[in-house]
Parts: C-alpha cells; structure tokens; sequence
C-alpha cells in the first residue's frame, strides 16, 4: 500500500513533467484542484463554520457556551434520542429488507428483466421523499387512507389500535420508503460481481459504507417529516427549523447549537464505524 | 444445472425450487408495501370530479398557471446544477488520480462532508453566511437561486466524485493520457476531448442521482403549497413527479447501454 503510494507521484511527474515543463508548471498542478477548494470553502465548509460560530454567539453578541447548556435540555435530549432512533431503526431495516431483495434479484433465481426493474425502480424510490412522499403515505396509512379504509371495512380501526401515521412507528414505514431501495442500490452491485466498473464502485461505497449512509440518510431527512407531521414531531432536524425560523419557539441562537450537536452526532457514529471498520478489515487478512 | 439424483422421490420439491419460491414470496411482500401507497395515491388522483373516477384532477394541475413555471424551473436548476459540478469535479477527480495523489485523502474527505453535515445545517448555514453585508446574497430571487444550485452542487459532491473517480479508473486514465500527449495534446485538450468523451456512463449515473434529487426538492415548495390548498391534485402531482422520474431514468438507462458498450470497445481498442 505505502509504496505504491508514494511511488505514484513521482511516476505521475516523470510522465507528465517532461523535458518541455518549466518549473511554473508546479503551480499549475494545483490549479485544476484550486476550483474544487474555493467552492467547498465558500459553499460546504465556510458556512458550517459560521454556524458553529453563531452557535457560541450571546443574543447580545459576545461568545459564550449559553446555546449549549441548553442542549442537555429535555426537548433537544429527547429530539436526538428521536433521530437516532429512527435512524438506527430504518436503518438496520431498510438494511436487512434491501439486503434481502439485492440478493433475491441477484441469485434468487428469479427472471433477469427483475433486475432491471428493481434498479430502477429503486433509482426512483431511493429519490422520491419529501412532499410527494409524505403525500402518498397519507393516501395509504393517513386517517382517510385507502389501507385504514380496507382495514376499517374488515372491522379494524388502525388508529384505535395505537397506530398513527405521525408517530414514530409511521415515519418509520414511510422512511423504509426511501432506505430500503438505497441499500438496493448500493448492496446490488457488490452482489452481482458482473460489471466491473461497478464492482469497485460497491467496494468502495457499497458493502461497508450502507449502514453508515442509510443512518445519516434518515438522521438528515427533514423534508419528509416537516411534510408529514407540519414540523410538530420532535425530532432534530425540525427543532432547528423551529427555533431558527419558527414564530413560537424563537431562539436562533439553539437552533445553531443544535444543529452543531447534530454535526457532532453525525461525526460521533462515522468514527465509530471507521473504528470497526478498520477492525473488521484486520480480522480478514 | 446439476439434475437431483435419480432414486429422489418426485414428491420432494429440489432445493433449488424451494428457494426461488422463497425469493419470490419475499419479492412480493417488499413488493407490495412499494406498490400499496402508489396505487393509493393514484386512487385518490382519480377522484377530483365528485362520483365519478376520472383524470380531472391532472386536467386541473396542468391548467394551473404556476404548474408549468415551477416544473421548467426545477429542470433548469437540475441541468445547471449537474454541469457545475461536473465543470468542478471531473477536472479534481482527474488531478487526484493522476498529479497529485497526495491530495486524495483530504479531497475524499471533503467530499464526504455532506455526509456528516446533514442538508438542513447546511440550508442554515449559507442562509446566515450570506444573508448579511458585505456577503448579501440572499435578497433578490435570482441570487437565491444561485445559492441554491450551488447548495446542491456541494450536495451532489460524495455522488458525483465516486462515479467520477470510479469511472477514471475504469478508463485508465494516465494510458489515455500519455497517449494524449504522446499526440502533443495540452491538458485542456486530455480533459474535454479524451477523458470527458470516455467518462460518458460514469457521469450519466452521476448526473442522473442528482437530477432526480434536484426534481424531487425543488418542486416540493410547489407541492407544499398545492397539499395545503388544494385536496385531489397533489395526488395527481405526486403520480406525475413519479412518472416523470421514471421515465427520466428510463431514458438515461437506455442511452447508458449504448454508450457503456461504446467505452468497452474504446477500452478493448
């Protein structure tokens, strides 16, 4: 590994720094880089800083950690336990269901063309969140869904019952929506060993990283919750908005804590998986 | 296919048919839960004229004056969405894999950072970083936009770096590039005549997640406004995004294969 490394630029120099390149040309290395930088500065990493800024910032200006000592707050403590559970959860489910289906369409022995259409199908389904999504649950599971309907007229009030389409169990089976075909989409390739561009691309994203992307997938979604529960439902992403643009809880200053807690969160469970990750990979040499 | 031994009674089902019974039943169960709320909501778009089934709630959407506005808009920022961060990423992936490999690290990891900063920390956090002088962006509509597709740009970063970097390697680029020079081509030239031209399918599955992703988010305010105002068409809307995507992806799957054959050959070559 190191020596194929280090061996590299060197090799990468030979070839393309030929008898005809002036010295200059060091700067020009870096130039078609220089873009990329610029824009994640401006765009991804600038404003994650000044929101970690804001975060310390006093509602009278001056630092201080005000914002988050209120993060051990109930709300906010019981808001993250929310995501992380529901993320946990769609995860290891759409986990284990889109580990199922990859598997079926790869070798379970059905037709080809269902290959076919379980990728793209899945293409779709892995894209389809937000409003559109949270829509079609209410067509379904909602009071006046069609399966609350069905289930009404075998004598079956699923709303007595304890279930509720804005609850945690019913983000749930609509999160399942959107996570169980991106492991599809993921796990499929490694599978399927056929294509070779796409192997490597399931050995790099794939197989290892799922778990940890379906968790931040749902720990993110905002959209889909807002448009289910009209952002009444505790949970990370919605306290942000609410205290940040919310004309009843106004405090923007915890809305930027938390939203740096979540960044935390976030960091927290990719350094945990690196760490196994890492261990898993010993075990197999 | 190895046939099950002779003195087996016929009875017994073979393994093998067994488990693709098994593969269907679980097809179909997952299946259903996919179809289930589609059919619903298709049930539901149907209904926009009282006691009658009919397609009056999508005659009703496609009438709507800011239907059409708010669906080519979605499409524009898609496309300009998608070419930006082609324009930043195909030129970064290539200098990764072949100037400057020492950068790899910090390149992959900045492109993972969507990952860890979820899109709503990120909505905050460009609105408050350019929502104040001497950075104002955020007060005329156009601008805003700018800020978006660039927000979308910075989010498309950990898809479109791994389909690029993967079809980089798929391509073997410092072969490409070498006979390139060999020719007497400047890099400009290596970049836009040999390595996007090669990188086609890679790029389309690139293109392809972020114009979905585009599609589906930008409509939503759209969307959002239709669910609290009106009752049947935001079913009708829901089948028509759907379709759409479908379609989309059709299309782009099609057009995939030809080209993937067309790289194999130049790869063979």
């Amino acid at each position: 590994m190191k020596s194929s490394k280090t061996s590299d630029p060197q090799l990468a120099k030979s070839t393309v720094g030929g008898a005809s390149r002036p010295p200059r040309l060091h700067l020009g290395h870096w130039f078609g880089v220089l873009p990329f930088f610029v824009f994640s500065a401006l765009f991804l990493i600038g404003p994650t800083l000044i929101l970690a800024y804001r975060s310390l910032e006093g509602p009278k200006g001056g630092l201080t950690l005000d914002n988050y000592r209120q993060l051990t707050s109930e709300t906010v403590m019981s808001s993250y336990a929310m995501s992380i559970r529901i993320s946990l959860t769609t995860a290891i489910l759409g986990g284990v269901i889109g580990f199922l289906i990859a598997w079926v369409v790869s070798m379970g022995g059905l037709p080809p063309r269902f290959r076919w259409i379980t990728t793209t199908f899945s293409g779709v389904a892995a894209n389809f969140a937000g409003v559109p999504l949270a829509s079609a649950f209410v067509f379904t599971l909602g009071r006046i869904g069609l399966v609350t309907a069905l289930f009404k007229a075998l004598g079956v009030d699923l709303y007595k019952t304890g279930f509720s389409l804005y609850s945690f169990l019913g983000l749930t089976v609509v999160y399942l929506y959107f996570q169980i075909p991106l492991m599809v989409l993921t796990i499929l390739p490694a599978l399927d060993g056929l294509k070779r561009e796409w192997r490597e691309a399931a050995e790099n994203l794939g197989a290892t990283r799922t778990m940890i992307l379906l968790f931040g997938n749902s720990f993110g979604a905002h959209a889909t919750a807002y448009a289910l529960t009209g952002g009444l439902f505790n949970l990370a992403t919605l306290l942000i908005g609410q205290q940040i643009e919310g004309d009843v809880l106004h405090n923007p200053g915890l809305g930027y804590a938390v939203a740096m807690g979540m960044v935390i969160i976030m960091g927290f469970f990719i350094f945990i998986y690196s760490i196994l990750q890492r261990r898993s990979e010993r075990w197999l040499r | 296919m190895t046939s099950p031994p002779i003195s087996a009674p016929i009875t017994v089902k073979s393994p093998v048919t067994r488990k693709r019974l098994g593969s269907w039943l679980i097809y179909l169960v997952v299946s259903l839960y996919f179809l289930i709320p589609l059919a619903a909501t298709f049930y539901w778009s149907l209904r926009g004229q009282k006691d009658v089934l009919g397609f009056e709630a999508y005659r009703k959407l496609f009438a709507d004056t800011y239907f059409l506005p708010a669906f080519t808009e979605s499409i524009l920022n898609a496309v300009a969405t998608i070419f930006l961060s082609l324009l930043i990423v195909v030129p970064t992936a290539y200098w990764v894999t072949l100037r400057l490999p020492r950068l790899r690290p910090v390149v992959e990891f900045i492109t993972m950072l969507p990952f860890v900063i979820p899109a709503i920390v990120l909505v905050f956090g460009i609105i408050s970083l350019y929502s104040r002088p001497p950075l104002l962006l955020t007060s005329t509509y156009d601008s805003s936009r700018v800020l978006l597709i660039c927000m979308y740009v910075a989010l498309s970063f950990p898809y479109m770096f791994r389909a690029v970097d993967n079809g980089l390697r798929a391509i073997d680029v410092k072969t490409l590039t070498e006979a390139a020079q060999s020719l007497g081509a400047g890099w400009p030239a290596i970049l836009f005549k040999v390595i996007f031209p090669n990188l086609r399918v890679a790029l389309l599955s690139g293109e392809l997640t972020i114009a979905l992703y585009m599609a589906q988010h930008t409509l939503g305010p759209y969307m959002a406004n239709l669910t609290r105002s009106k009752v049947y068409e935001p079913s009708a809307m829901a089948i028509v995004a759907f379709a759409i995507t479908w379609a989309a992806m059709g299309i782009i799957d099609f057009v995939g294969r030809g080209s993937s054959r067309h790289v194999q050959m130049a790869d063979t070559e």
